[in-house]
């Protein structure tokens, strides 16, 4: 039968590419995209007639999942007719059907393709802590992974299907439809009963623009990750103005892990990963780079101290010669100076040399004692890191 | 568009007497004159006396149809199939009443039986298609967020019930000289028949030896296979001329509906696919005398909107030297 052969091919194109990557981590075996998953498997057995069973029963129990409506649609036309491919729907809207192929693809890709097992994404170079989870995004895969923090190692804890910015990516101004990349934090819990139905189970709003962003003056706001209206399971994976869109239930669980003021959400075009000696070797430098920083500041010698800082530094309204002036000043009426650098954490920004570094900073001198939330951006100039933008948390 | 089976193929073997007989055609024949009251009087007559009787029930069933009484209707095939639960009519006309009231997973369930009691039966199959067909829209119209309501529901029941009207009659009766061996043979066979599929694909094989072989003898038989061949030709052309041509002057219709009625329909179900596939297996012909013959064979059937595979009897009449089918069913 053609149909069937039409609907392998489609997994088999899924399936060559995933031979390059690892075993995956365990996975979930209950919930729609589990039972969604069993359902390709029976496909890719040529089990038809058991996928037709279980996608009626993953429909039983998410009767608004309606992907899983036009899976159940074509395995009934197989029946009828060879497919001439997936959502073979006759004189169907071609927006909303190309939507749900694009998340059939995408859903397919994660089951077929799991993270590596060996990898993570380069971007958390290192977690304080108290950070007990971190957030990172990947919007060409349509996944957000949820990274562990085991004794400031990440480990793979989850990953969920998710909706991005209808325009695409890297976010620049107030109604572009994009979704922003970069570094984020997660700064409110907006529980159901203060949303419209729109957002589902709730939202957790980031801080775009962060730092960096306004420096690039890029503007817009009110970029959440939220979940999903009640007449559907989930939404296509372009589909939102900007915020990162889950499924109710994911929300449910993901929403356990955040903590607000302290979560980072990383959000990337496509997740660049690493190997964890890779990724030490990474924190080390940056981690050396950031303690002779320290110790310069000590030594009050303020050139040496000034040669952490880029030339395209800048803090408000700040630039690096009005800084270095500034420094000068200070350190001249200075005859001790201590400073304690403590609960580091440091989260590169995705396709950039840059990193954004945060710490408590405790700061004493013979006139001054003072301790802070910092944030620094640190960016590499020719193999050497140095401080692009600092200022409080 | 769903078919009703208006006549039970395999219950004429159960052939009570011939005063009952009569009680039951009286029936048939008020149900087609629309005199729904009196048939309905008569079979309850007969089943009187009789109240076991399959067909008797079955036709009681199609009365209820007509009068629009599907839950009662339903009621009655749905006894059929509990008590002969080997018969594939009653499951098929179950699932059309299903269909007519939207409850496409309940069709669908006794269609499936249908065929599972008798893997050969084209009119379950043709009906299976469009009940899958109207399954997937309700799918697709959940996953696009379409109107479900949409026209073509409302066109497909109002068919149904024209095509009850017309399917009513006794279309088979012309064959009567041997009911009782072909319904032993109908019914007996469910459980060993090989499902359609596999009999389609054994097929290529099998055609050309004996085609090959007919040229070279050149009797009379193989001038009536070979005359079915090209009628299943015209067919698969689309060519409806040249099908239609092949039909005698007083080819009996199957539903004893009018030439030209029957033409029309012919021709708008011919049209209908994109594409269509007919091949003939296993043809079997037995000469009556040097212009009568009858041959049976294995038809498979394939479009665009259905596959099925059936055994066919047609009865062929020789004519100015060329061969016309008088007579056409399916079953041998």
């Amino acid at each position: 039968m053609q149909s069937v052969k039409y609907l392998h091919k489609l997994f088999l194109t899924a399936t060559v590419s995933s031979a390059i990557f690892l075993a995956a981590p365990a996975r979930s075996d209950s919930g729609p995209e589990a039972m969604l998953n069993q359902v390709f498997e029976s496909i890719n057995q040529n089990r038809l007639d058991t996928a037709l069973t279980q996608v009626e029963a993953l429909l039983r129990s998410n009767p608004n999942f309606r992907l899983a409506h036009l899976i159940k649609g074509d395995l009934l036309i197989a029946r009828v007719r060879p497919l001439r491919g997936l959502g073979d729907a006759p004189n169907a809207p071609r927006e909303r059907l190309d939507d749900l192929r694009a998340e059939a693809m995408a859903r397919l890709k994660a089951y077929r393709q799991p993270p590596p097992a060996d990898k993570v994404p380069r971007y958390i170079l290192e977690m304080q802590p108290q950070q007990r989870y971190a957030v990172v995004i990947d919007a060409q895969r349509a996944r957000l992974f949820l990274y562990q923090n085991v004794e400031g190692v990440p480990r793979l804890a989850a990953d969920y299907y998710i909706s991005a910015g209808k325009r695409g990516m890297e976010k620049i101004r107030e109604g572009d439809e994009k979704t922003p990349i970069g570094v984020y934090y997660v700064t409110a819990n907006l529980p159901r009963a203060k949303l419209s139905d729109f957002y589902g189970s709730g939202a957790f709003p980031i801080n775009y623009p962060n730092e960096w962003d306004k420096r690039l003056g890029r503007n817009g706001h009110g970029i959440w990750l939220h979940g999903t209206p009640s007449d559907t399971y989930s939404r296509p994976p372009r589909a939102s103005n900007g915020c990162v869109v889950l499924s109710n239930s994911d929300l449910d669980a993901l929403a356990k892990t955040l903590q607000v003021g302290l979560t980072p959400v990383i959000i990337s075009e496509k997740i660049e990963w690493q190997s964890i000696e890779e990724l030490a070797a990474d924190r080390k430098a940056l981690r050396d780079s950031i303690e002779r920083w320290r110790a310069d500041w000590e030594s009050r010698d303020t050139s040496r101290y000034l040669q952490h800082y880029s030339k395209k530094f800048s803090a408000g309204n700040q630039d690096y010669a009005a800084w270095a002036k500034h420094k000068q000043t200070v350190n001249a009426g200075k005859e001790w100076i201590k400073v304690g650098v403590s609960g580091m954490s440091m989260f590169r920004s995705p396709g950039q040399d840059l990193v954004v570094v945060s710490f408590e900073q405790g700061y004493r001198s013979n006139n001054l004692e003072n301790s802070m939330k910092k944030r620094q951006y640190w960016i590499n100039e020719s193999g050497n890191w140095r401080i692009v933008y600092e200022g409080a948390a | 568009m769903i078919r009703l089976t208006a006549t039970l193929l395999g219950l004429l073997l159960c052939s009570p007497s011939w005063a009952q007989t009569d009680d039951l055609q009286e029936a048939t024949r008020l149900l087609r004159q629309g005199q729904t009251a009196q048939a309905l009087d008569k079979v309850n007559q007969f089943l009187a006396a009789k109240p076991r009787d399959a067909q008797g029930r079955f036709l009681r069933g199609l009365i209820l149809v007509e009068q629009n009484k599907p839950s009662e209707a339903i009621a009655v095939f749905t006894r059929l199939t509990e008590d002969y639960p080997e018969l594939p009519e009653p499951y098929n006309n179950l699932a059309v009443l299903y269909a007519s009231q939207g409850q496409y997973d309940k069709a669908k369930t006794a269609l499936e039986m249908s065929i599972r009691t008798h893997p050969s039966y084209a009119t379950a199959y043709e009906n299976l298609g469009d009940v899958y067909a109207k399954l997937a829209t309700q799918a697709y119209d959940k996953a696009l967020q379409l109107d479900s309501n949409n026209p073509t529901a409302q066109s497909k029941l109002s068919l149904i019930r024209d095509l009850f009207t017309g399917s009513v009659r006794p279309g088979r009766a012309g064959v009567k000289p041997e009911p009782a061996r072909v319904a032993v043979a109908e019914t007996a066979r469910p459980a060993a028949v090989v499902p359609a599929p596999k009999a389609a694909e054994a097929k290529p094989a099998e055609t050309k030896a004996p085609a090959a072989a007919e040229a070279a003898k050149s009797d009379p038989s193989d001038e009536v296979v070979r005359a079915v061949r090209a009628w299943a030709a015209a067919w698969a052309k689309k060519d409806v001329n040249t099908y239609l041509a092949f039909y005698a002057k007083d080819f009996k219709t199957p539903n004893g509906e009018p030439r030209a009625e029957w033409e029309t329909s012919r021709r708008q179900r011919i049209n209908a696919p994109k594409k269509i596939e007919v091949t003939v297996d296993s043809p079997k012909v037995a000469m009556a005398d040097a212009n009568g013959a009858r041959i049976t064979f294995r038809q498979g059937y394939r479009s665009d909107a259905l596959k099925a595979n059936s055994s066919k009897t047609m009865v062929l009449v020789k004519r100015d030297g060329k061969w016309l089918i008088q007579q056409e069913r399916v079953g041998n």
